[in-house]
């Protein structure tokens, strides 16, 4: 059967999200992702946004967090200092998941969503870190989705917006933020992961069709290859509940 | 505008139920929910905290040229875009807007020419991504920005409204925060020694919020997510309130739970039916996602945005000229298609 690009990262992002999982989300491809994860693979996991609206009904895809589509049947409705803490709170906070985009990402796993150029004379200014450097700070684990571009994979970013493994090892320790970090970045043409130790940037998988040198090729730092393998494609069961239950109107998935 | 009119026919019964002033709409407005009741109650009939006043003149009052002003303190829904543009009509400069995340009014106001500093974590369309007044503005020097997380901004309110100088937090370390925005500093913990994020208060001149309903007084209601806009207005020298509806002060009481702040901390009540829109009013109407979609054409270059500015802004007098813009189908077009009402509860004794 036939599927999108963007079917496949938000199924692929869907399988990462286990049962227990508190899904922190923002608007888009993310609350597509985890709404997809609760109906196949994860139903006790629990969506919750920025808004600090936890366990909303969600009965059709809201088009921004603060809709009254995501207050609807929501189990809490709180306030942005609430939402903020549930992730810096050491016992929720160790349930989070976060899914996270950005307009650089480097090896790292550190993203910048601020400037390209100068930041005190940019030659691109993006609308700025929103909560996203917090969700990075706080989260045990997050997902990044990214397009494979090469301009997007920078050997130094331009601004350092949201912190993920810093320099590396000890990164996050030495500068004082809790352990974790970014887990996995989820691209248009792979999956890529972090060494335990190194927490480098590797690749992890790469989807059908897709050569691994076509993906080095699209980005400026070099990635260690050997462990990739083939990402499974999206089961017809994943397909049918993502477009009959999730997103029956394409509002996210967009045209076949 | 219908304040002037409303208190004189459109007064409920004093010993109507409680809910009469939200599901009986009467009004002659062409966007509807806006009856206006008078303060019959015997306890707050009181003239000296009368604080009705017209868009026009709390705009004139409270927002100066070079003042800080917060608004847009609950992500996308309830934004105060009916005052954002009455700040534009009377060509307001050099203001300093603050908030977490503003939809596309910060834009809007930018590209009017009506700001020199923005702080705050995100500035843009949110469905569409750029705000293109802002990038212009930015990428040429005009403005300047003092970046922020949702978190950071959140604190600096917080702190403000709490009367000290800073709040400590886990976040932005590593992060490129602490080179850019002064405000935000390391330091170690007194007790556990570590290390901690520093975010130093922001106490704005005048924070304007839209809410659902009020009295006349400022004891306001609000439900749907609650962003920041408690801290945002308990740190503001001034509040202004625009609302949906005026309700007597005794519909407040019967649920003190929904009150963020407390009436006596409001500069200016002003009533201002769909003044909310483009964004959603939980209880009231729908996100208008088209006009953001329309938004995003419109503002593209600096000549496009003149024009949307003479015809949504410089040609409009006020909220009723711009819901008369809109049109009726439009308007009817962002009802609420599903009611849900909440339960209520006791609060005898």
């Amino acid at each position: 059967m036939k599927y999108t690009s963007r079917e496949m990262m938000t199924i692929v992002a869907a399988r990462q999200i286990r049962n227990g999982d508190i899904v922190f989300c923002g608007t888009g491809i993310s609350m597509l992702a985890a709404m997809a994860a609760k109906n196949i693979n994860a139903p006790e996991s629990v969506i919750f946004f920025e808004t600090g609206a936890i366990d909303a009904q969600l009965d059709e895809i809201p088009m921004a967090v603060a809709d009254s589509r995501v207050m609807f049947g929501a189990s809490l409705n709180g306030g942005l200092l609430d939402a903020f803490a549930t992730m810096q709170n050491r016992i929720t906070g160790k349930k989070v998941i976060g899914i996270l985009g950005a307009a650089q990402i480097d090896r790292f796993g550190n993203i910048n969503s601020t400037v390209i150029g100068d930041y005190f004379n940019p030659d691109v200014r993006f609308s700025g870190s929103g909560g996203a450097c917090d969700v990075a700070s706080f989260v045990p684990r997050s997902i990044i989705f990214m397009q494979h571009e090469k301009r997007k994979f920078v050997n130094k970013l331009d601004y350092l917006t949201s912190p993920g493994h810093l320099d590396g090892a000890d990164g996050r320790k030495n500068a004082g933020l809790a352990p974790g970090g970014p887990e996995v970045i989820i691209t248009d043409m792979a999956v890529m992961r972090f060494h335990d130790t190194t927490k480098q940037m590797y690749l992890h998988g790469y989807y059908p069709g897709v050569k691994k040198e076509k993906i080095l090729e699209n980005m400026e730092f070099e990635v260690d290859v050997s462990m990739a393998e083939e990402v499974r494609p999206p089961s017809l069961e994943e397909l049918k509940i993502l477009r009959e239950k999730c997103d029956p109107q394409r509002l996210i998935l967009g045209k076949i | 505008m219908d304040y002037n009119t409303a208190p004189d026919n459109a007064a409920p019964e004093e010993n109507a139920p409680t809910n009469t002033a939200s599901t009986e709409r009467t009004s002659n407005s062409i966007a509807s929910g806006s009856i206006v009741s008078v303060n019959s109650a015997s306890s707050d009939n009181s003239e000296s905290t009368d604080k009705l006043m017209s868009l026009t003149d709390a705009i004139d009052k409270f927002v100066q040229d070079g003042a800080s002003v917060a608004m847009c303190t609950c992500y996308e829904s309830l934004i105060p875009f009916a005052a954002g543009h009455e700040i534009i009509r009377q060509k307001k400069k050099n203001l300093t807007l603050i908030c977490p995340i503003s939809d596309i009014l910060f834009d809007q106001i930018i590209g009017a020419g009506c700001v020199s500093k923005v702080r705050a974590a995100w500035v843009g369309n949110v469905i569409t991504g750029s705000g293109y007044n802002f990038r212009r503005a930015v990428e040429k020097g005009s403005i300047s920005v003092e970046d922020h997380s949702n978190f950071t901004i959140s604190l600096a309110l917080k702190a403000g409204s709490m009367g000290i100088p800073f709040m400590p937090s886990r976040t932005a370390l590593g992060s490129d925060l602490f080179k850019t925005n002064s405000g935000i500093k390391k330091f170690n913990c007194p007790i556990t020694d570590d290390r901690l994020t520093a975010v130093k208060a922001i106490n704005p001149d005048v924070t304007i919020v839209h809410l659902q309903r009020s009295d006349r007084h400022g004891n306001a209601h609000m439900w749907g997510n609650t962003g920041i806009t408690k801290e945002a207005a308990l740190s503001a020298e001034n509040i202004i309130l625009t609302v949906e509806e005026i309700v007597p002060t005794r519909v407040i009481k019967s649920d003190p739970g929904r009150v963020l702040f407390p009436g006596f901390r409001v500069s200016a009540v002003v009533h201002v039916p769909f003044g909310g829109h483009p964004s959603p009013v939980p209880g009231f109407y729908n996100r208008d996602h088209d006009f953001f979609l329309e938004y995003r054409e419109d503002s593209k270059t600096v000549s496009v945005y003149r024009n949307w500015l003479e015809k949504w802004i410089y040609s409009v007098k006020d909220r009723d000229q711009y819901c008369n813009l809109l049109g009726k189908n439009r308007i009817d077009s962002l009802k609420l298609l599903k009611s849900v009402k909440s339960e209520t509860v006791e609060y005898g004794y």
